[in-house]
């Protein structure tokens, strides 16, 4: 199968429902596992990385679950590609750094896909919509086991499965959920939130992992440590913390609402402004009042038939996909802002302006004035 | 004689230096001797020029070499890409990971899943382990009685693993003989064999 064809669906992480969907974009839990006896991919030769990626590959290709499936070496997919499949979350950065000897595979709904020699010689993931790292989980473990017919994969007695890294050693699970987090970010209570997620061995990262910038007010929240415990312990813990996060961001815009109404109107109403009327964004900006555009869904301001184009847009907007429709050579950065402009203005005039009426505040307005002019000098 | 560094100019500089008890050599010529400093012999140091800079250190801490047996990947490596070569360089630097492991996650022992090929072997070797701990246990205190019947036990078990793993290997080489010959038989027969699906029940 083309990948052209894959890539002109969204993924179902994305289209999809899922528990909790508003706040928890989606889930996702990936494996690392390396071959018994073989040199990780760092570290091998070219002939033997390419040896582990021709068995590796067929027992992927032949799994049930991978039937309808797509499956490339890296080295014949493009740069454009490759940012493509970064964008959606189905191969990290790093892999798509990665030449000869390597490999990516997924299936046609994008909910598992696996790299072949990026730092393991196997990386598996499963990616859901909304919050369902269980059923997440369950999903990859099983490909896991049937996985383990065709490889003998390497495990040490005491560690586990055991990974080039040692912060990946034991269980080779990462567990992770994407949030949406506005409410915690304008009441400045996100960064008290991850310094106490930090604490207690769970990470809180930017978009794309490791080392990135919370762009759009998202934020990733994982495990850290993959030994000592079972996975279902770690996956239970996780749980919990997320949906502690999910309540204080609940919280967060309720107070919001309540307390400041005029700045949280004034802040969708400019995004909304702007997004519309732009003629020039980049896609930092546009993530960044898209945010805010979502919450308005989540609020009522807008239709919530309108929920789809706007998490849509979150994806549509990164610089790959908005040329991957294209057939000329790489846009630069202020042609692709234009076009990234043009885009939101098409998709956001299907949309009403914001309900005022809609939103549902306790306090009157004249009570938060003097909350609203503190901020007014926000970006 | 050529330079040892620029390998094209002959070599009129001879060093000879003894480190830890070995000696090594180098030759170099005019201008290389002059670019490493080899004129002022406090700022210099053979193995950093030979192994590169640095080296010299690394080699001091470890005379051996401390490198894994298996693929060859050094501890040098290790400071350096914060990865490892292959699984057996766990056992090889097991030293010096276990503190960094205790450190990094919430325990020093897998408790998670395990291959289904491992697992029955996996609890038989626990079995065992604390057979042979109640063994010990049982001599010390002179309970000889249950100690044989202990005793015992552990030979079934052993006993057991070794027939398992005949087995184990005697199946390997079946499946592997019987895909040689089936392998051309098979791929005619999938197409017309259509497995007929489980029917739900009413």
């Amino acid at each position: 199968m083309k990948l052209s064809r894959i890539i002109a669906n969204t993924g179902e992480w994305l289209s999809g429902a899922g528990p909790h969907d508003q706040i928890v974009v989606s889930s996702r839990v990936r494996l690392a596992r390396n071959l018994k006896g073989k040199p990780f991919p760092g570290w091998a030769k070219k002939v033997e990385r390419v040896a582990v990626l021709e068995e590796v590959r067929a027992a992927v290709e032949q799994l049930p679950e991978m039937e309808e499936s797509f499956s490339e070496k890296l080295e014949d997919l493009s740069a454009l590609e490759k940012q493509v499949l970064v964008e959606r979350h189905l191969i990290s950065r790093e892999h798509a750094a990665k030449g000869a000897g390597s490999a990516v595979v997924m299936n046609t709904s994008q909910t598992l896909s696996f790299m072949i020699n990026e730092e393991d010689h196997l990386r598996m993931q499963a990616i859901r919509a909304g919050l369902q790292l269980d059923e997440v989980y369950a999903m990859i473990n099983q490909t896991d086991s049937e996985l383990e017919d065709a490889l003998d994969f390497a495990f040490h007695n005491d560690l586990g499965y055991l990974t080039a890294c040692p912060t990946n050693v034991g269980t080779g699970m990462r567990a992770s959920a994407m949030m949406h987090l506005p409410g915690l970010v304008m009441s400045e209570q996100v960064n008290k939130i991850i310094n106490s997620v930090n604490k207690i061995g769970l990470a809180v990262r930017g978009l794309h992992g490791e080392g990135t910038e919370a762009m759009g007010n998202l934020f990733q929240v994982s495990n850290q440590t993959t030994l000592g415990e079972t996975e279902e312990e770690i996956i239970g813990r996780l749980n919990k913390v997320i949906f502690q996060i999910l309540e204080h961001e609940q919280n967060a815009r309720q107070i919001l609402l309540q307390q400041r109404a005029e700045t949280l109107l004034d802040q969708i109403g400019r995004a909304y402004g702007i997004l519309c009327h732009a003629h020039s964004i980049t896609s930092k900006e546009a993530l960044n009042l898209l945010s805010f555009i979502k919450m308005g869904v989540d609020l009522g301001l807008f239709p919530s038939n309108n929920r789809l184009h706007v998490d849509e847009l979150f994806i549509e907007t990164q610089p790959a996909h908005l040329q991957k429709g294209l057939q000329v050579a790489k846009l630069g950065a202020e042609e692709r802002d234009s076009l990234r402009a043009a885009l939101i203005r098409t998709k956001l005039k299907q949309m009403p302006e914001p309900e005022i009426g809609k939103i549902p505040t306790n306090g009157s307005p004249t009570t938060s004035t003097s909350s609203t002019s503190e901020t007014s000098e926000e970006s | 004689m050529f330079c040892d560094v620029c390998k094209s100019k002959e070599a009129t500089v001879f060093l000879t230096q003894i480190v830890d008890g070995k000696m090594q050599k180098v030759n170099l010529c005019e201008s290389c001797s002059k670019e490493k400093g080899v004129n002022d012999p406090t700022g210099f140091a053979l193995a950093d020029l030979l192994l590169g800079l640095g080296a010299a250190q690394e080699i001091d801490k470890n005379p051996a070499g401390n490198r894994c047996p298996v693929c060859g990947f050094s501890q040098a490596d290790f400071k350096k890409t914060g990865r490892l070569g292959c699984s057996a360089c766990y056992d090889a630097f097991a030293e010096g990971l276990s503190g960094m492991l205790k450190n990094m996650h919430r325990g020093s022992v897998h408790t998670g899943k395990v291959p289904a090929k491992l697992r029955a072997g996996r609890l038989r070797s626990k079995e065992l382990v604390e057979l042979q701990a109640s063994l010990q246990k049982a001599v010390e205190e002179e309970h000889f009685e249950e100690a044989a019947s202990i005793r015992d036990k552990i030979r079934t078990l052993e006993e057991e693993v070794r027939a398992e793993e005949a087995e184990l290997i005697a199946i390997k080489e079946r499946t592997s003989e019987v895909n040689r010959i089936a392998a051309p038989v098979a791929s005619e027969a999938s197409q017309d064999l259509s497995v007929p699906k489980p029917r739900k029940q009413p």
